[in-house]
């Protein structure tokens, strides 16, 4: 069945520039501009602009919207102030992972969360459905355009001061209100800037003037799994648990929110399974699904642009996850060597 | 830097988007400029060992773009007596230079009457307004 794919404000923009446009999460959206070595390497050297307007943005309002946040989030907003952003999980009783996303604390009792695409719907369902007395759940989605600035001169470019990251303050570029959150998904410095769905294409052509080039979703891939963030669906997802995954760090296992007493037992007895960074070492691509002799498993698998190799994250037995350790990769039925790293696989230099 | 679209007349050509250059018993393989922009920036070629043997319409090895793998399909049979080594060094030869540089194969032709069935330059271009 033919499914009608949403497009962003910024869509025309991208075909006018040449992109090829591609469905993803239930949208059109542009894979690449020039190609993806070139972006990707664009913003490790200089600045890159995604349209990642298809993230979903959800609010949540009200005198108990803090204490329902607590209830479902797994990382402690007690720890962030009005101004401020966490990295943080929406988990299932299971203690897998609704989603991953970014809580932005608007004000004492207001919040925007900026989720994946692919789960905004049953994000909001599930938040809908728990939501309690005196907080307020709004998708506020197609209200907002979102575009990420990337790279070691994407702050200098933007004209913005230097700011902490995780931090959010409200901006004028070229006289459009934007909301710039010191925040991205490429392990370089930069922001993202949310503003209303009418100033996107504004924004974004403010952007590029200001010398920052466009970059699609397959360098955004890239860049991230360079830096061993976690792709929802793919490296996370509602059957794994924050622990193995390496994110029980962004768990306030000490408060009670959804499947804590999973995590807590699962990090007492210690996973059986850990999602670890490797690198190649013979010439071979990893990819997502391929076997790891041992029981093992690819969750993402890309070549590294910036180390010339082919790199991944994947799932192996406990005994196996120390870096350094072997590791044998099913590349189509064909075996492959690689080894365990320890993340990120990739670090900007000083 | 990726090569501008073409298509040479004195190919021969399959319509998976494989070439072959007949050179009285041998032939040299390839991939056309369509395929080698449709993957993007090829960074593998996972190359048939020489010695083997090609079988025409099957797959001989793969080659892989950051985002894609695809099949490397032969034109024609035949035992592979070289495989481009500058293409297994550096992938991206073939975008930069697919007919030239880029070749990926030679082999020796097992039945030379298998050209015959192959497309002419008109008749591949056919294949491409088709996609």
């Amino acid at each position: 069945m033919a499914q009608t794919l949403q497009r962003t404000p910024l869509h025309d923009r991208h075909v006018a520039l040449g992109a090829r446009m591609v469905p993803f999460a239930g949208w059109e959206m542009p894979v690449q501009y020039e190609g993806v070595i070139q972006e990707h390497r664009a913003v490790r050297t200089d600045a890159g602009a995604f349209d990642v307007s298809h993230m979903g943005e959800i609010e949540v309002e009200g005198p108990q919207a803090h204490a329902f946040l607590q209830s479902v989030l797994s990382n402690d907003l007690d720890r962030i102030a009005p101004g401020e952003a966490q990295y943080t999980l929406l988990t299932n009783e299971r203690g897998g992972m609704v989603d991953d996303l970014i809580a932005y604390r608007l004000g004492e009792f207001r919040y925007l969360l900026v989720v994946n695409a692919s789960n905004k719907d049953a994000d909001f369902r599930w938040l809908k459905e728990r939501e309690v007395r005196g907080s307020e759940v709004t998708d506020v989605s197609a209200d907002h355009g979102l575009i990420a600035v990337q790279g070691p001169r994407a702050i200098a470019r933007l004209g913005l001061e230097p700011a902490t990251p995780f931090t959010f303050s409200e901006e004028k570029i070229d006289g459009l209100e934007v909301m710039v959150n010191r925040t991205g998904y490429t392990g370089e410095d930069g922001c993202e800037l949310l503003c209303m769905t009418d100033d996107a294409v504004a924004l974004w052509d403010a952007v590029l003037e200001r010398g920052a080039v466009p970059i699609g979703l397959g360098a955004r891939d890239t860049l991230r799994l360079e830096v061993c963030y976690p792709l929802h669906g793919n490296d996370i997802g509602p059957d794994t648990d924050a622990i193995s995954a390496g994110l029980g760090w962004v768990c306030a296992l000490g408060k009670e929110f959804t499947g804590v007493e999973v995590l807590r037992r699962v990090k007492e007895e210690g996973p059986k399974r850990k999602l670890v960074a490797f690198v190649m070492d013979e010439a071979a691509i990893p990819r997502h699904g391929m076997p790891i002799e041992g029981g093992g498993e690819v969750t993402s698998g890309s070549h590294s642009p910036m180390l010339d190799i082919g790199i991944g994250m994947g799932y192996v037995p406990t005994a196996q996850a120390a870096p350094d350790t072997k590791l044998t990769i099913d590349v189509r039925g064909k075996p492959r060597a690689g080894h365990v790293v320890k993340k990120p696989i990739y670090k900007r230099e000083g | 830097m990726a090569a501008a679209e073409s298509y040479p007349d004195d190919l021969k050509y399959h319509e998976e988007h494989d070439w072959a250059r007949i050179e009285g018993d041998e032939a040299v393989l390839g991939i056309t400029w369509f395929a080698a922009d449709a993957l993007g920036e090829l960074v593998h070629y996972e190359a048939p060992a020489q010695g083997t043997t090609v079988t025409k319409d099957s797959s001989y090895g793969e080659v892989e773009s950051v985002k894609a793998v695809s099949d490397l399909i032969a034109p024609l049979s035949g035992e592979v007596i070289e495989v481009n080594q500058k293409v297994v060094d550096a992938p991206e030869t073939i975008n930069e230079d697919p007919y030239g540089e880029g070749w990926l194969v030679r082999i020796r032709l097992a039945d030379a009457s298998e050209v015959d069935s192959l497309l002419d330059l008109a008749a591949y271009k056919l294949v491409l307004a088709d996609q």
